[in-house]
């Protein structure tokens, strides 16, 4: 079984034209099956969270009811490129299993809004936001470590309270990139093979073997994106994330939340940072 | 590439003699089964090694898929009927021969006496660069050879294109749709009754078919009702070679006067795309209006709206322009008209 689709070019070469399209579906039941395990685990294994360190009564009262979490603007970007992916994974995916509509169209525009979208999020992640929030670093790592070698029942301290990401939602991020630039990049190029309003088409512009592998990393990581998407909702919607997805909503998160899963020494939030709305008389300050 | 052999390979011959033993055999065959109506367009996928089916079933031993019938709404036309059959049976002289006409326009007369109205409505694109084996999108790969600077792309489409600019090639297609027949498929799930318009598929929809069908279906009959009887009919077409030839482009009409108004029309033309098209927007300009030269001429220019041509077939808008003017406004009103550029 070949999880790629061949072909025997004009010149008589061999080359790759596609992912094999049962990708689709072991992508699906492969998120489906991990989402049973991870909530079986949650549900019957998992005790409850143990952190290291505490945090000193001042600074507790100094973190507001309300702490922002994602400015108004993240917030549209991620719920746009939300629509836009959905949107992306339904044109891709469903003619290949026997839903038939007219998709190329709406692939493209979608891809396109997805393209600028990513664009303005770079551009403003780096300039606005807090560049390096996202990315993990050596205390994540060393607090993972910690986790893991727990889970195996040695002893070793407990790991910190996260910083204003936790690990997940950092490799989750790290994921959506790399998944994420596959397919724009290579759509954009695959542009050129239809008609539309940004290029004139020019089918020839690679060989015949370049363009197969990049319509099998497109493939490779539209399937990928089914299954992260899909972990990313049902890590959305269960109980314990369900601030986290609220923030991604309103904007902000609660006091109690942040107190109980984040540490306030590796999430400063500065009072440039709080919208008037969310300030406390109490004294806000910095944490750190 | 395409490399023409003198014998095919080899599979399993089934030759069922009822249309229950077909559908029997079709399900255990499952999606490898390949069914053989006329063998025109088979032959040529079997004997050039492009396609190369485990079992073919062979449907001419089914008597219930041949004849013309009469029926309380019109007629029905078995699946199996050949080409000669349709073209000379006197009920359809007599009251449809808008399907005659085309049906006799179909290659020769050996092929018309081998060939069915089923295999002719259901046959694959001719695009050479997809029959010769080449990986293109129809084929299942990534690429349309034929929309290339360089495409050998005279015969192929001007509308509706989508990455595959391949078109059907049937010549009964478009009398069909004017006389709004409607196909009877026998699918897994029992019958399916499908208006002519909608048993064809465009690229947009799915790229490597030209039908609605899928393995296992099985296209048994085509009904033309009562209602097309009687309409004043025009069917052209035109052909590199007169004495036999694929479409370069065909129209059919069935008009229905008020007076000298036209009360009803049913419009459709084929091989500018990879289905055959139904003008509706042409059909509701011209509903109303006498059936006159002025009003082929707005129905000529409507109908080309949106075309796009490719390098080599951009005659084909002022081809249809003027085939259009002539199936609304007859031969002798609509002079032909040598169009500069579009």
């Amino acid at each position: 079984m070949d999880v790629l689709q061949w072909a025997i070019d004009p010149g008589g070469h061999r080359v790759p034209i596609h992912i094999a399209w049962f990708l689709i579906q072991v992508a699906f039941a492969s998120a489906v099956v991990f989402l049973i395990v991870h909530a079986a685990y949650i549900r019957f294994f998992a005790g409850e969270k143990q952190w290291s360190g505490t945090t000193a009564p001042e600074v507790a009262a100094a973190i507001p009811e309300r702490v922002p979490r994602h400015s108004l603007v993240a917030r549209a970007f991620h719920w746009l490129m939300a629509a836009s992916m959905l949107t992306l994974l339904f044109t891709a995916f469903l003619p290949k299993v026997g839903v038939e509509f007219d998709w190329v169209t709406l692939h493209w525009i979608a891809g396109t809004v997805l393209t600028a979208s990513v664009v303005f999020h770079i551009i403003h992640a780096s300039f606005w936001l807090d560049f390096w929030a996202i990315w993990p670093d050596t205390t994540d790592i060393v607090d993972a470590t910690r986790r893991l070698r727990r889970f195996f029942g040695q002893a070793v301290p407990a790991p910190r309270r996260f910083a204003k990401y936790p690990l997940e939602n950092k490799g989750f991020h790290g994921a959506i990139i790399a998944a994420g630039l596959s397919v724009i990049v290579t759509g954009v190029l695959m542009m050129f093979r239809v008609r539309t309003i940004f290029f004139t088409r020019n089918p020839y512009l690679f060989a015949d073997v370049t363009w197969g592998w990049m319509y099998v990393l497109h493939g490779l990581a539209g399937v990928g994106l089914i299954a992260l998407v899909i972990t990313h909702v049902y890590f959305g919607l269960r109980p314990e994330k369900r601030p986290i997805t609220k923030s991604m909503i309103v904007g902000w998160m609660s006091r109690d939340f942040v107190l109980k899963e984040h540490d306030p020494a590796r999430w400063v939030v500065t009072p440039a940072s709080v919208p008037s709305s969310t300030h406390e008389p109490a004294g806000l300050r910095n944490a750190s | 590439m395409a490399v023409i052999h003198d014998v095919m390979p080899a599979f399993l011959l089934l030759q069922p003699a009822s249309l229950a033993d077909a559908r029997k055999l079709l399900e255990q065959q499952g999606p490898d089964a390949w069914i053989l109506a006329g063998g025109l367009d088979s032959f040529d996928w079997l004997k050039d090694r492009m396609r190369r089916p485990k079992a073919v079933i062979d449907l001419s031993g089914v008597q219930e898929l041949k004849g013309v019938r009469n029926t309380s709404d019109g007629i029905e036309i078995g699946a199996m009927t050949t080409l000669t059959d349709v073209a000379n049976h006197p009920l359809i002289r007599e009251n449809y021969h808008l399907l005659a006409e085309p049906a006799e326009a179909v290659a020769s007369p050996q092929i018309r006496n081998q060939a069915t109205i089923g295999g002719n409505v259901s046959q694959d694109a001719r695009c050479w660069y997809y029959r010769a084996g080449w990986p293109c999108y129809r084929a299942g790969g990534n690429i349309c050879y034929a929309d290339t600077p360089d495409g050998r792309n005279r015969e192929h489409a001007i509308l509706h294109a989508q990455r595959c600019v391949a078109v059907n090639p049937s010549d009964t297609a478009p009398a069909l749709i004017a006389l709004d027949a409607r196909f009877v498929v026998q699918t897994a799930k029992g019958e399916r009754v499908i208006s002519a318009e909608d048993y064809f598929v465009g690229p947009d929809i799915d790229i490597t078919r030209l039908t609605v069908l899928r393995p296992g279906d099985l296209l048994t009959s085509i009904r033309i009702p009562a209602t097309a009887a009687g309409a004043q009919f025009y069917f052209e077409k035109i052909r590199d070679r007169q004495v036999w030839d694929f479409p370069l482009l065909n129209v059919a009409s069935a008009i229905t006067l008020s007076g000298d108004r036209i009360e009803r029309i049913r419009l459709a033309v084929n091989a500018v795309a990879a289905r055959p098209l139904r003008l509706a927007s042409v059909e509701r300009a011209v509903t109303g209006k006498p059936r006159s030269a002025a009003t082929g001429e707005m129905a000529g220019n409507l109908a080309v709206q949106g075309a796009v041509p490719l390098q080599f077939n951009s005659y084909k808008i002022p081809l249809m322009r003027n085939l259009v003017k002539r199936a609304i406004a007859g031969r002798q009103e609509a002079t032909w008209t040598s169009y500069s550029g579009r």
